[in-house]
C-alpha cells in the first residue's frame, strides 16, 4: 500500500472520534508545552543572569579573606587581618594585568539625617572604586587623593540612600549626614545601577576614602578585601593567576602552603551561576518529561482499548484486502499523527507560556530551537514506541475470528 | 464456460480442545461464471465456513480450491489479502460499514488497499458501485442515516467497487425485512444480469428460490446440487400488498 492510502486510512479513523483523539493528545500536548516551558525558562533565567553579570564586569577580580581554622574550629573570615593596604600597592605595581586596585572596608550602621535615617553600608575604597565597580557619578564629584590621605569625611550616596535620606527631594549634595558619631559631607550621588542577579539592590550604598573607614569608624589596620580590575575580559584569568603570586609573595607563602586569602573572578562567578542555572534547567526539563512519558501512556493505553472495540473495523478492512501490514501501520500511523500533531499544539503552547512567563519576569524571551527540534523527534519516537504494542495486537488478529466479534 | 471457482475434495476440520470438528467432510463443486448459487442448509451444516474458504479468509484443511484459473488453497496469509481484494467482493449480514464514514468512503475502502488505482479513478468507481445499487444521492449520508436496507446496498458497493470475479453473500438479507429482503434480491438478481457471479448463503428457502441454482449442505456434505428456475424478485415484491409490514 502507498504512503498517500495509508495516511488517508489513518487520517480517515482519527476524524472519525475527533473527542477521542483531541483527549489522547492531551497528554502529549501537555507533556511538550511543559518541556520547551521548562526549557525555555531556564535559558531566559540563565541569560539574564549573564547580562547582569557582565554589567557588573568581568573583569572583576576580588581578594578576599580565607576563612581560617583554630585547632579545627572554624571561626570564619571577620576576624582574619591577613589583607594589609601593602597588598594592594604590592598588586598595582607588579601586575601587568591588572587596571586599576582598591582596598575595601565595609562599616554597617545607621545613617542619619535630621529626623530621617537609614541602616546602611559604608564602603571605603580609593578614587578608582567606583570604576572598578563600574558606578558613575550622577552629580557632584568623586573624592581625591588628597581625601583619602587625609582620610577626609566626605562619602557618595547611591539612589536608594539618597531618597531614604531627603525624602523631601532636597539636593542631597552639599548636605551632611552622620554615621554613628561622625559626621560625612556628601560630595556626590551615584548613578542608578538597580539589582543585582541576587536581587541585591546596588543603590543601597555609601562610597567613602577607605582611609576614613579605617581609621575614623573601625580603627583597624587591615583591610577586609581587595577589588581590581582586569586589562581586559580575556585576560582575567591570567589577572587571576598573577594576583595570587602576587599575594602569595607578600604574604611570605612557601611552595606546598595554602592560601591564606582568596582570588575570585567575576567571570568564575558566571559560570558557576551558569552551572547552577544549567542543572536548574536539566532537572526541570526532566519533571516535565515525566508528564511526556505519561502522555505517551495515555496515547499507548487509548490506542490498546481502541484495537478491543474497533475488532469488527480490523476484520472488515481484512476481509476486503488490507495485509497485516497494512493493518499495523495504520495503528502505528495513528499514533504517530497522534502524538506529532499533540506535539505541535505542544509546542505552540510552551512557546506561548514561556513568553508570558518571561514577559512576567521581565527576563530576555528565549526560544530553544534544540528543545523544539528535540521535542518533535522525542514525539515521533512516542507515537512509534507506544503504538507499536497495540499496532502489533491489531495485525495478529484473525479476520474471521475479528469479523465474528461482538 | 468459464470455470470461476472449482473445490476438489475440501475439507475443513476445526480442533476443539481435543476434539475434531469436521464441518466440511470432502466437498466438490464448481461455479461457472455468471451463475446466481444459493448454498442453503441448516444451522452448522457448514454454509458459513464454506463461504470463508471461498472467500479466502481461510485454508481449507485439505483439498483443491481454485478461484478464476488460480489455485488458492496452499496461500500465505498475505496471498489470500490480495485474492480477497482483487477478486473478491464480500457481503455481510451485518453491513459492516465504518461508523461515521460517508457512504462513498466506505465504498472506495477496498480500493484504497490497492495502490495500483489512483484516486482520481478510486473516486469514479465509487460512483459507479453506488450507482449500480441505485444510491446516487445518498452519496454523502453517513451509515447512521441510512435504512438497513440502503446500509446493505452501501455494502453491496463495497463488494462490486473491486469488480470482483464472484460476490460472496452470507445471510445477505438476515437482518432486513420481508420487503426489504425482495428489493435486496431483486439488485442481486440485477447485477447477476449484468454478468456478475454471486454465491450467496441462506438458510431460507423463499430466498433462494430468486437464484438460479441451489446446492444444498448437510452436516458438511453437499446433498442436493440443482438447477432451478429463478423467480423474479421484482415480481414478488410487486405482489407484496401495499402498506402491509411483515
Ligand atoms: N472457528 C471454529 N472453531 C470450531 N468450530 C467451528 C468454528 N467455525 C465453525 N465451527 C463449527 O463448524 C460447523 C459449521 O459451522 P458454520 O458456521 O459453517 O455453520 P453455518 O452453516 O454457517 O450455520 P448458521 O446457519 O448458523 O450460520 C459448526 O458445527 C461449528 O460449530
Ligand atoms: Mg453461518
Amino acid at each position: 500500500m502507498n504512503l498517500f492510502n495509508l495516511l488517508r486510512i489513518a487520517y480517515r479513523a482519527l476524524i472519525r472520534n475527533k473527542t477521542r483523539a483531541l483527549l489522547t493528545m492531551l497528554g502529549i500536548i501537555i507533556g511538550i508545552a511543559s518541556v520547551i516551558a521548562m526549557v525555555s525558562l531556564g535559558q531566559s533565567s540563565s541569560k539574564s543572569i549573564n547580562d547582569q553579570i557582565s554589567s557588573t564586569g568581568t573583569n572583576l577580580i576580588m581578594v578576599m579573606r580565607q576563612n581560617q581554622r583554630q585547632g579545627g574550629v572554624n571561626i570564619g573570615s571577620a576576624n582574619v587581618q591577613s589583607l594589609k593596604e601593602e597588598d594592594v600597592t604590592a598588586i598595582m605595581r607588579k601586575a601587568k594585568y591588572i587596571s586599576m586596585a582598591s582596598p575595601v572596608i565595609s562599616a554597617s550602621g545607621q545613617l542619619v539625617s535630621g529626623s530621617n535615617n537609614w541602616p546602611g553600608t559604608i564602603q571605603g575604597g580609593n578614587t578608582s572604586l567606583l570604576v572598578i565597580r563600574k558606578y558613575e557619578v550622577a552629580s557632584g564629584t568623586m573624592f581625591t587623593e588628597p581625601d583619602v590621605r587625609a582620610a577626609a569625611k566626605v562619602c557618595l550616596v547611591g539612589q536608594t540612600v539618597a531618597d531614604n535620606l531627603f525624602s523631601n527631594g532636597e539636593n542631597p549634595v552639599g548636605q551632611t549626614i552622620r554615621f554613628g558619631r561622625i559626621p560625612f559631607k556628601i560630595i556626590g550621588v551615584l548613578a542608578s545601577k538597580g539589582q543585582n542577579q541576587m536581587g541585591q539592590d546596588q543603590d543601597d550604598i555609601v562610597v567613602a576614602p577607605y582611609t576614613t573607614v579605617q581609621k575614623r569608624i573601625l580603627a583597624i589596620t587591615y583591610i577586609h578585601m581587595i577589588m581590581a580590575s582586569a586589562m581586559s575580559e580575556d585576560v582575567a584569568p591570567q589577572a587571576l593567576n598573577e594576583v595570587e603570586g602576587i599575594m602569595r609573595e607578600q604574604h611570605k607563602l612557601k611552595a606546598g602552603q595554602d592560601n591564606d586569602f582568596q582570588v575570585r573572578s567575576q567571570q568564575e562567578m558566571l559560570k558557576m551561576m551558569n552551572s547552577v542555572t544549567g542543572f536548574l534547567t536539566v532537572l526541570l526539563a526532566a519533571i516535565a518529561s515525566i508528564s511526556l512519558v505519561v502522555g505517551g501512556i495515555g496515547i499507548m493505553n487509548i490506542m490498546y482499548v481502541t484495537v478491543t472495540e474497533r475488532t469488527k473495523e480490523i476484520g472488515l478492512r481484512m476481509s476486503i484486502g488490507a495485509h497485516n501490514k497494512d493493518i499495523l501501520l495504520q495503528f502505528l500511523c495513528e499514533s504517530i499523527i497522534l502524538s506529532l500533531v499533540g506535539g505541535v499544539i505542544g509546542i505552540i503552547f510552551g512557546l506561548i507560556l514561556s513568553y508570558a512567563a518571561s514577559a512576567a519576569l521581565g527576563w530576555p524571551y528565549m526560544v530553544s530551537t534544540t528543545a523544539v527540534g528535540l521535542s518533535f523527534v522525542v514525539c515521533a519516537a512516542t507515537g512509534i514506541f507506544f503504538g507499536w504494542y497495540p499496532a502489533k495486537k491489531a495485525a495478529a488478529l484473525d479476520p474471521i475470528n475479528a469479523l465474528r466479534y461482538e | 464456460m468459464n470455470r470461476i471457482i472449482e473445490i476438489q475434495e475440501l475439507r475443513r476440520t476445526f480442533q476443539v480442545g481435543s476434539e475434531q470438528v469436521h464441518a466440511l467432510k470432502g466437498i466438490s463443486f464448481f461455479i461457472n461464471e455468471g451463475e446466481f448459487v444459493s448454498i442453503m442448509g441448516t444451522s452448522g451444516s457448514g454454509k458459513s465456513t464454506l463461504l470463508n474458504i471461498l472467500g479466502c479468509l481461510d485454508r481449507p484443511t485439505s483439498g483443491e480450491y481454485f478461484i478464476d484459473g488460480t489455485a488458492a488453497s496452499k496461500r500465505t496469509k498475505d496471498e489470500l489479502s490480495t485474492l480477497r481484494n482483487r477478486k473478491i467482493g464480500f457481503v455481510f449480514q451485518s453491513y459492516n460499514l465504518l461508523a461515521r464514514t460517508s457512504a462513498l468512503e466506505n465504498v472506495e475502502l477496498p480500493l484504497l488497499y490497492n495502490s495500483a488505482i489512483p484516486s482520481k479513478e478510486r473516486r469514479e468507481r465509487a460512483l459507479h458501485a453506488l450507482e449500480q445499487v441505485g444510491l446516487q444521492d445518498r452519496l454523502h449520508h453517513m451509515p447512521n442515516q441510512l435504512s438497513g436496507g440502503q446500509q446493505q446496498r452501501v455494502a453491496i458497493a463495497r463488494a462490486l467497487v473491486n469488480d470482483p470475479v464472484i460476490l460472496l453473500a452470507d445471510e445477505a438479507t438476515g437482518n432486513l425485512d420481508t420487503r426489504t429482503s425482495y428489493e435486496i434480491m431483486s439488485l442481486f438478481q440485477k447485477l447477476n444480469a449484468e454478468g456478475k457471479t454471486i454465491a450467496f448463503v441462506t438458510h431460507e428457502p423463499d430466498i433462494a428460490i430468486f437464484t438460479s441454482r441451489t446446492v444444498q449442505l448437510r452436516d458438511g456434505h453437499i446433498v442436493r446440487d440443482a438447477p432451478v428456475t429463478p423467480k423474479a424478485a421484482a415480481e414478488s415484491l410487486a405482489a407484496l400488498p401495499v402498506d402491509v409490514d411483515f
